[in-house]
């Protein structure tokens, strides 16, 4: 049980990580104060609520395991975040599109996530909500902004969008752990909301102007540990302190 | 005697020692008056245990807080444990009416209810005041500012860019 429950909070946990880990990329490289900071503070409180769930997870795995071990020292295919999150800030239109279409989905999982039945979730869920509606607010406002912005802007919107939209199915699968809690009323059943987070994201699309790909086929794998190649560079990123110098604090 | 402030639930005798540690981002006001401090009491073992709430999930001022208050009651040779609790969920309502005061006084247009919020932050309503001279003539620059929790402003009237304290609840 609890395995399957470390699995799981290392699933939801994930998305936050390797978002965050983008986005604080872009400290000191955004496109103007404003944004740079936005940006980065958004990678903050996804941050903050990856360790509410790690320390969880930590208390549950019990031994030497830490926030840091679940954050820094898992293999690759141990990480189970989607494909998307883990998509290159490109440009600020597909780091927009991207966070954008992560944002709608986040806010949906994390109200049904605060109904759970498991009580620590539910409450890294009823604080994070709130953040997470500022997050939403301010990536709609940029896809409006840029899908509806200049020709140039409009372009590179539409690019990131076609481009990104490919990775939208997978934030509704489910993967084994998943399925045994969503039954116990631990896991969000994420099918519910699919239908809403695609007419919401669509009618975004159709204020900025930018127009919905006709997509058949959707990638994925990162929620089954396959990974993309961009992850091994996050990864190579990410883990270097801990891996050059094992137990090191500050 | 345990008092009652809003609805927090701190014994008396650590009350005095909490409200003088300062919440390092905003240092007009204590823990106690950004209502970060839940609880405060005595174990039968003598040991102080303090529960805070972090305002944001990603507050970097969290650890600070926590250390700063074991350093003030071990000055006051109480021994104290801080622990971290997540639920329920802070809010800017748990702000005073004082410390909103205390807030404006320093420069930070303290927070709006959560109607009011969003229309502010969607730059539908022009009702922020300037914290300098109280103009509502002001207009979002950017719903991301110094810290986690607040957004950045500008006043029209006398050009003074300003900190505006979001509302979470």
């Amino acid at each position: 049980m609890s395995k399957a429950l470390i699995q799981y909070i290392c699933t939801v946990a994930d998305n936050n990580l390797i978002l965050g880990q983008r986005l604080g990329e872009l400290c000191g490289h955004g496109p103007n104060i404003e944004t740079d900071i936005a940006l980065t503070n958004i990678g903050l409180d996804l941050f903050g609520q990856v360790r509410s769930y790690f320390q969880y997870a930590a208390k549950l795995e019990g031994g030497n395991s830490s926030e840091d071990t679940f954050a820094f020292l898992r293999k690759e295919n141990e990480y189970k975040n989607v494909l998307l999150v883990e998509q290159p800030n490109t440009d600020f239109a597909y780091t927009i599109l991207r966070q954008f279409l992560y944002d709608v989905y986040h806010i949906r999982f994390m109200e049904h996530l605060q109904q759970s039945n498991d009580e620590t979730l539910a409450a890294i869920a009823a604080k994070g909500v709130k953040e997470v509606a500022y997050h939403a607010r301010f990536s709609a406002d940029w896809v409006r902004r840029l899908g509806d912005g200049t020709k140039e802007s409009h372009r590179r919107a539409q690019q990131a969008l076609d481009d990104l939209y490919t990775y939208t199915d997978e934030l509704f699968h489910h993967n084994e752990s998943e399925l045994n809690l969503v039954n116990e009323g631990i896991a969000v059943n994420t099918a519910q909301f699919k239908s809403d987070y695609y007419q919401t994201i669509h009618a975004v699309f159709s204020e900025a102007t930018l127009q919905v790909p006709d997509q058949k086929y959707f990638l994925k794998g990162g929620k089954k540990g396959i990974h993309s190649e961009h992850m091994g560079y996050i990864l190579t990123e990410m883990q270097y302190m801990q891996r050059t110098y094992p137990n090191m604090q500050w | 005697m345990v008092i009652k402030l809003e609805n927090q639930d701190i014994d008396s005798r650590l009350l005095p020692l909490l409200d003088a540690v300062n919440d390092p981002e905003i240092p007009v006001l204590s823990v106690v008056q950004m209502g970060v401090v839940r609880s405060a009491y005595f174990t039968a073992e003598n040991q102080a245990i303090v529960k805070i709430t972090p305002t944001y999930s990603g507050c970097p001022a969290m650890d600070t807080m926590a250390v700063d208050i074991r350093h003030a009651l071990e000055k006051a040779g109480i021994r104290a444990d801080v622990e971290l609790v997540l639920s329920p969920a802070w809010s800017t309502d748990w702000i005073t009416p004082q410390a909103r005061q205390k807030l404006e006084d320093y420069g930070i247009a303290p927070p709006l209810s959560a109607e009011a919020d969003k229309a502010v932050l969607l730059g539908q309503a022009k009702i922020v005041a300037c914290p300098q001279c109280k103009s509502k003539n002001t207009r979002l620059i950017s719903q991301f500012g110094s810290t986690a929790c607040k957004a950045l402003f500008r006043c029209d009237d006398c050009l003074e860019p300003f900190d505006y304290f979001k509302c979470l609840k």
